[in-house]
């Protein structure tokens, strides 16, 4: 092994930040799952008549359903009735009505993990809901939003508030036919997000769901719903933690975004959800189904992902490009370490006229990780003029780790075109002994190097985000080299 | 300053640097020539730390204190800056990141505070225009894509900026036109300084008429077999190695044009 290799491999070793438990009473069920403890969940929720009988239809239907294979990944099998179904922080009654009724100790956690509730505070200008395992348990900004329109609540409260909206849109973009994990998730989503932005408003700030996991053997199913009406743009960011615990933890998650006609929908992430410890012990199982439906013509979806977290990550943020001229975009950052798997990517579904799509993937791999990239670009019959560019570049830290790339190709359209291109490199000897030579450390210039390799998808970043993405990754990567 | 005792080095198993003895002083300029293979950037990149190369024994001391001892980045914020015979590419970090990232990192070794953007701006523009880069070079991946004659350009940037103490220059001259190598030998004579050295290794006595050394070495599988002064580089030009009894192919040839 070359020295920089040996290097890389050390630098790697670090400790996760966000590993620590909150201490708060809870209300959990016992794990297990039947229509007994959906129809709790539902009733906890005070959710309509109409979300009980979608939740039991979906949870009916996956108990025929198998959990997928063909990913690139290697895991226990899980068994679904050892987890627990809702976790809850205990509560006076109802929902708190404002940020001062919030538990102080909920507030710190956030605070703690850099995103503080309240709406004078560092993120001011940023709103967020704040979802605590199984429930939001706080939103901010509700007001000024509400005064441009926008709708930006949990998704328990529009299950209650706006049942129209949610029961046109819900489910039509990933069914609960989709996939396993979709299938689950519909029968026993417990929280999420939910935004509506009216026909031709710019929502006036980002927004933001800051996913905590923090109950043991607790899986968090959240979904998010975003609509974006004719001529609207928001921009929409996730980020995610959970502490660090030695069994792993399965987050289900489902998002749908529907952007109408002339409608912008720009949706990033930052996932860091606990990767495991350097023995691969613990972590998160994230397998998640995201997907959004350009159905207006002329609109536009672009997500852009920062994946450094979760043991697994299975994750493929789609477009389905219905609408006449409508965009897809795909920015990823994918790192993983130690033992970290990651089998991740897009797809784009084009099925109109002039549709256009756009993939970025940047893999980064280290320790004894292992980082595929899985894409699908189609056509279909009517999609005349429809096109596609798509970049794949791996970069490899040491030699233990690998990277794979997928990329499916279907064409029912003649005219369409695609354009691909695939690099791999490593981080070089060389190029650390340059770094060194200079007087820079091991550490500044790995993630110096990997920065540069990501600053395509970066660049794709909210601001505030991109400089906390970069910072991530040099977290992530800390104890590769050494 | 800096003081050679007797240095064997080998890669991957074999020696290359088969006991080399050379004391540099501060403020003096030595040229190390010898045919192609013989071990001079071995030695360049042993002194700045290359652990690809082992050191089997010998000694180094820097103003007395053990360089070999010292890691690579470590000896780089004591002065040590090497010059690269073949600079490598960083794709997609800026020059100019990559470089305030270095100077800073000497700040902060030194106990200063770091260099804000604009101040650091300023700098960087100004040498640039010094070793005639034009100042978009600094937006650019770290030598992506530059020519050869800009990198070698980009590495003399580069000791300007950092002001070392011992500057080596392996081969800063090569594959540089009229105007570039006149550019970079007044970039290397705005290096000299009394309290500075600088060690450079060249095939080509015509840099020596721009950057007058006090001191000429010729290195040979390993050793050095001879030392003198400027006028040594003259003999090598007419005579070739071969009068000195080692075996010489190519350098004799390409030195003499
Ligand atoms: N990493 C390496 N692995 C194997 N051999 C090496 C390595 N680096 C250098 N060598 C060998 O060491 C010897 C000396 O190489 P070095 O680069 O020091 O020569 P040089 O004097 O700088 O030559 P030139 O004038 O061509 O630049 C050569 O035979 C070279 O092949
Ligand atoms: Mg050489």
């Amino acid at each position: 092994m070359t020295t920089a290799n040996k290097e890389v491999n050390e630098l790697i070793k670090r400790e996760y930040e966000h590993g620590f438990v909150t201490d708060i009473e809870v209300d959990t069920f016992e794990p297990g799952l039947n229509e007994d403890v959906i129809t709790r969940l539902s009733e906890i929720k005070k959710e309509p008549q109409f979300m009980l009988e979608w939740r039991l239809k979906a949870y009916r239907r996956w108990l025929e359903m198998e959990e997928p294979d063909w990913a690139h990944l290697g895991y226990e099998r899980i068994d679904y009735n050892d987890i627990s179904y809702y976790s809850a922080p205990k509560r006076k009654e109802d929902m708190p009505q404002s940020l001062d009724e919030v538990d102080p100790e909920l507030l710190r956690t956030y605070e703690r993990l850099g995103i503080p509730l309240h709406e004078h505070a560092k993120l001011a200008g940023v709103a967020v809901d704040a979802v605590f395992d199984s429930v939001s348990v706080a939103t901010t900004f509700k007001e000024p939003l509400a005064k441009a329109g926008v709708i930006f609540c949990s998704i328990s409260e529009a299950v209650r508030d706006y049942p129209e909206l949610v029961q046109k849109y819900l489910g039509t973009v990933v069914p609960h036919t989709d996939n396993f994990f979709a299938g689950l998730n519909a029968a026993v989503f417990s929280d999420g997000t939910f935004v509506y932005v009216p026909k031709g408003v710019r929502c006036p700030m980002e927004l933001s769901t800051y996913f905590r996991i923090n109950a043991a053997n607790t899986g968090q199913f959240e979904r998010t719903l975003i609509i974006a009406d004719e001529g609207s743009y928001v921009s929409y960011l996730e980020g995610c933690t959970a502490p660090m615990r030695d069994e792993n933890q399965l987050h289900a998650a489902v998002v749908e975004l529907i952007a109408l006609d002339d409608a912008e929908i720009k949706y990033s992430t930052v996932q860091n959800w606990y990767p495991g410890d350097e023995n691969g012990k613990g972590g998160i199982y994230n397998f998640v189904t995201k997907r959004a439906a350009c159905i207006g013509k002329n609109s536009k979806v672009s997500w852009t992902q920062v994946e450094t977290g979760s043991a697994i990550t299975w994750k493929y943020p789609s477009c389905i490009l219905r609408g006449e001229g409508s965009v897809g975009e795909f920015y990823s950052v994918a790192l993983t370490h130690n033992y970290q798997q990651a089998d991740t990517g897009t797809k784009m579904i084009h099925l109109g006229k002039n549709t256009t799509s756009t993939i970025i993937s940047k893999g980064i791999s280290a320790g004894k990780s292992s980082n595929v990239y899985r894409g699908l670009v189609k056509f279909g019959p009517r999609a005349e003029g429809a096109r596609n560019f798509t970049e794949c570049d791996s970069l490899l830290i040491g030699d233990q780790c690998g990277a794979h790339t997928f990329p499916y190709i279907e064409s029912l359209n003649k005219s369409a075109i695609v354009e691909h291109e695939a690099t791999t490199s490593k981080v070089s000897d060389e190029q650390m002994f340059l770094c060194r030579q200079r007087g820079i450390d091991m550490e500044r210039a790995v993630s110096m190097i990997v920065n540069g390799f990501c600053k395509d998808v970066f660049k794709e970043l909210p601001m505030e985000f991109a400089v906390e993405a970069g910072k991530l990754l040099e977290v992530s990567l800390e104890g590769s080299v050494g | 300053m800096l003081s050679i005792k007797n240095l064997h080095a080998s890669v991957e198993g074999k020696e290359i640097l088969k006991g080399i003895n050379l004391e540099i002083k501060a403020g003096e300029v030595h040229a190390i020539m010898g045919p192609n293979g013989s071990g001079k950037s071995t030695l360049a990149q042993v002194l700045a730390g290359n652990d690809a190369f082992e050191v089997t024994s010998g000694s180094v001391t820097m103003h007395g204190e053990d360089l070999l001892e010292k890691a690579t980045e470590e000896r780089a914020r004591d002065g040590v800056f090497l010059a690269f015979q073949y600079p490598v590419e960083i794709p997609g970090v800026s020059n100019l990141q990559f470089m305030r990232t270095s100077v800073n990192a000497m700040r902060h070794h030194r106990g200063e505070s770091e260099m804000n953007a604009a101040e650091f701006m300023k700098m960087a523009r100004e040498i640039s225009k010094q070793v005639d880069l034009d100042p978009a070079f600094l937006k650019r991946g770290v030598n992506e894509g530059f020519s050869g004659g800009e990198k070698k350009r980009n590495e003399i940037m580069q000791a300007l900026m950092l002001q070392p103490k011992l500057a080596i220059l392996d081969e800063t001259d090569s594959g540089l036109d009229i105007d570039a190598l006149k550019v970079v030998s007044d970039g290397v004579n705005a290096l000299r300084a009394e309290d500075r050295a600088i060690l450079m290794v060249t095939h080509y006595q015509r840099l020596l008429d721009h950057i007058v050394p006090d001191f000429v070495h010729v290195l040979a599988e390993g050793k050095i077999v001879k030392s003198g002064g400027r006028e040594l580089a003259l003999e090598l030009e007419e005579r070739g190695y071969a009068w000195l009894g080692i075996k010489d192919d190519e350098t004799a040839a390409s030195s003499a044009n």
